[in-house]
């Protein structure tokens, strides 16, 4: 754990309850109570009415792919690769999320768009537990 | 869109157009070097002197002053818009407004980037608790090629879109820069070269991305009355446009179509009643050889889904019926990072009849469609050397 070797997030105010949830294994976002709605990434107002009425729900983890692409020419010292999956996954309650498949080949005839997924946490350090997604039901 | 829109058609020119001396790999010289020489040869070109500027525009934190500071000029209008490579697309809309209003007379756009080389570039960096750093780069978002890919695939996964059909546009692309002596990559470019060129980020391949090099550019603005009594001929600005939505690539509202594109090329459309079929040239921001094809379709060139068809065949090629990114573009004539000002050198070369080899045949209307970000945002300009009615 102490050996991550990819970049990590630095919680900012209007994030941090985002990456405590991360740590319990929790995925919690904002809900704006007037809209109704969750949001993502978080913020200190809601993008669709800028109200600050605001608070943190855990949602499902469960949601589909939305578009990804295998990554053969990446990041230095980026722990999953290359080659890796970076996605971009819509949760069953609306928001999209940036993420990583897991769980599956990086190949791109292995990865159907749509395909359902769930959250798997990734401890990177004490503090700091990254949300990545595999297909629902455990992934290959 | 503001009821006024339409008034600013045709009331601004560009009067001068260039790039900086050379291009390519140079570690000799810092991004403020190519600035400047691009300014010294735009201003040149237009017969004006550096003391005539009384408005700088460039993209980036500081850029405005900094540049005007580097080259001894004292703006009473500074501009430093930074929405990625169409920044100077989007200047020229705010040069124009600027102009028109009265409260500048000369406008100068510059762009100077030591993309490959990196020499004297300003900051860029990200804080650590940003934004993109907090929810991008921990899944290994690694640069423009894989935020790109994320939009190729969903519009393969939506229309059928194909890598052939990409690699279709990078072909004939090539045929252009092996028109143009300034090119940097001409050697012939068959579709199965790009297809069999090493993945980068699946869908594309590198011979799908751009290149990266050392660059400058700047075009020179003033009225159409004063342009009239300037040496080249005046380049009317018709119409213009610019539109953003989003900044990190995860935000983009719909990963198979460039809303951006569509708003700023409405804007500018409406403003310069010209129709599709009246553009006579185009260039197409090309960062990605998907670039192109979702702007074609956000520009209603195309309907969505068809931009694949739509470059396929040739059609954007030298004897194409879509003459489009006439220089070689930033995938086979130069990309420094922030490729919209070479649209703009390009569209004005070819309005005026410059171009040579590569010369479309009597074209007075061209567009130059600009992207920023990752499909962040966009800038439209049109324009010609004809008002229309």
């Amino acid at each position: 754990m102490a050996d991550y070797t990819g970049p990590l997030p630095v919680p900012s105010p209007e994030t941090r309850p985002f990456w405590e949830g991360a740590r319990r294994h929790e995925l919690v976002l904002p809900f704006c109570r007037p809209c109704g709605a969750f949001f993502y990434y978080p913020r200190g107002a809601c993008p669709r009415c800028l109200s600050a009425d605001l608070e943190w729900l855990p949602v499902s983890g469960r949601g589909t792919l939305h578009t990804f692409t295998v990554v053969s020419r990446g990041q230095k010292g980026f722990p999953l690769g290359p080659p890796y999956v970076l996605a971009v996954v819509e949760l069953e309650e609306g928001p999209r999320m940036m993420t990583n498949l897991v769980g599956v080949d990086p190949d791109p005839a292995a990865i159907r768009i749509g395909m359902p997924v769930e959250v798997v946490f990734e401890d990177a350090t004490a503090e700091i537990a990254l949300p990545r997604f595999r297909p629902a039901g455990g992934g290959a | 869109m503001s009821r006024d829109r339409r008034r600013l058609r045709g009331r601004v020119a560009i009067v001068g157009a260039a790039e900086a001396d050379e291009h390519g790999k140079l570690p000799h010289k810092s991004a403020f070097m190519l600035h400047a020489e691009a300014a010294r040869n735009a201003l040149a070109d237009a017969g004006l002197g550096v003391r005539d500027v009384d408005a700088v525009f460039s993209a980036g934190l500081w850029m405005g002053s900094e540049t005007a500071e580097y080259m001894g000029i004292r703006p009473r209008w500074i501009d430093g818009t930074q929405i990625g490579g169409c920044s100077f697309v989007a200047h020229v809309q705010h040069a124009a407004a600027a102009i028109d209003a009265g409260l500048v007379d000369v406008a100068l756009i510059t762009h100077g980037e030591s993309g490959a080389s990196r020499i004297g570039m300003p900051g860029t960096r990200f804080g650590a608790d940003s934004f993109r750093l907090q929810f991008e780069q921990p899944f290994g978002l690694a640069g423009p090629p894989t935020g790109y890919a994320l939009a190729a695939a969903r519009h393969m996964h939506e229309y059928g879109t194909t890598s052939e059909q990409l690699a279709e546009l990078a072909v004939s692309t090539r045929k252009w820069a092996q028109l143009n002596p300034r090119a940097t990559m001409r050697d012939p470019l068959t579709v199965q070269d790009v297809l069999s060129s090493r993945m980068i980020s699946w869908p594309l391949h590198l011979l799908d991305c751009c290149l990266v090099t050392d660059a400058g550019g700047a075009v020179v603005l003033t009225s159409a009355e004063r342009a009239r009594d300037l040496p080249k001929t005046p380049v009317y600005v018709l119409g213009t446009g610019e539109a953003a939505t989003h900044v990190l690539v995860s935000q983009m509202p719909n990963f198979a179509f460039w809303d951006a594109a569509k708003l700023a090329s409405t804007d500018a459309f409406a403003m310069a009643g010209v129709a599709h079929a009246d553009v006579d040239v185009a260039m197409f921001y090309d960062a990605f050889t998907i670039v192109p094809v979702m702007g074609l379709e956000a520009t209603g060139f195309c309907k969505p889904g068809e931009g694949g068809a739509f470059v396929s065949g040739g059609r954007t090629a030298p004897g194409g019926p879509f003459p489009m990114n006439t220089n070689g573009g930033g995938l086979s004539y130069t990309h420094s990072g922030m490729y919209g000002m070479f649209t703009l050198v390009e569209a004005v070369r070819q309005l005026r009849g410059e171009c040579d080899a590569r010369q479309v045949a009597g074209a007075k209307t061209a567009i130059c469609h600009g992207l920023g970000g990752m499909f962040s945002a966009s800038a439209t300009l049109i324009c010609g050397t004809e008002i229309p009615d």
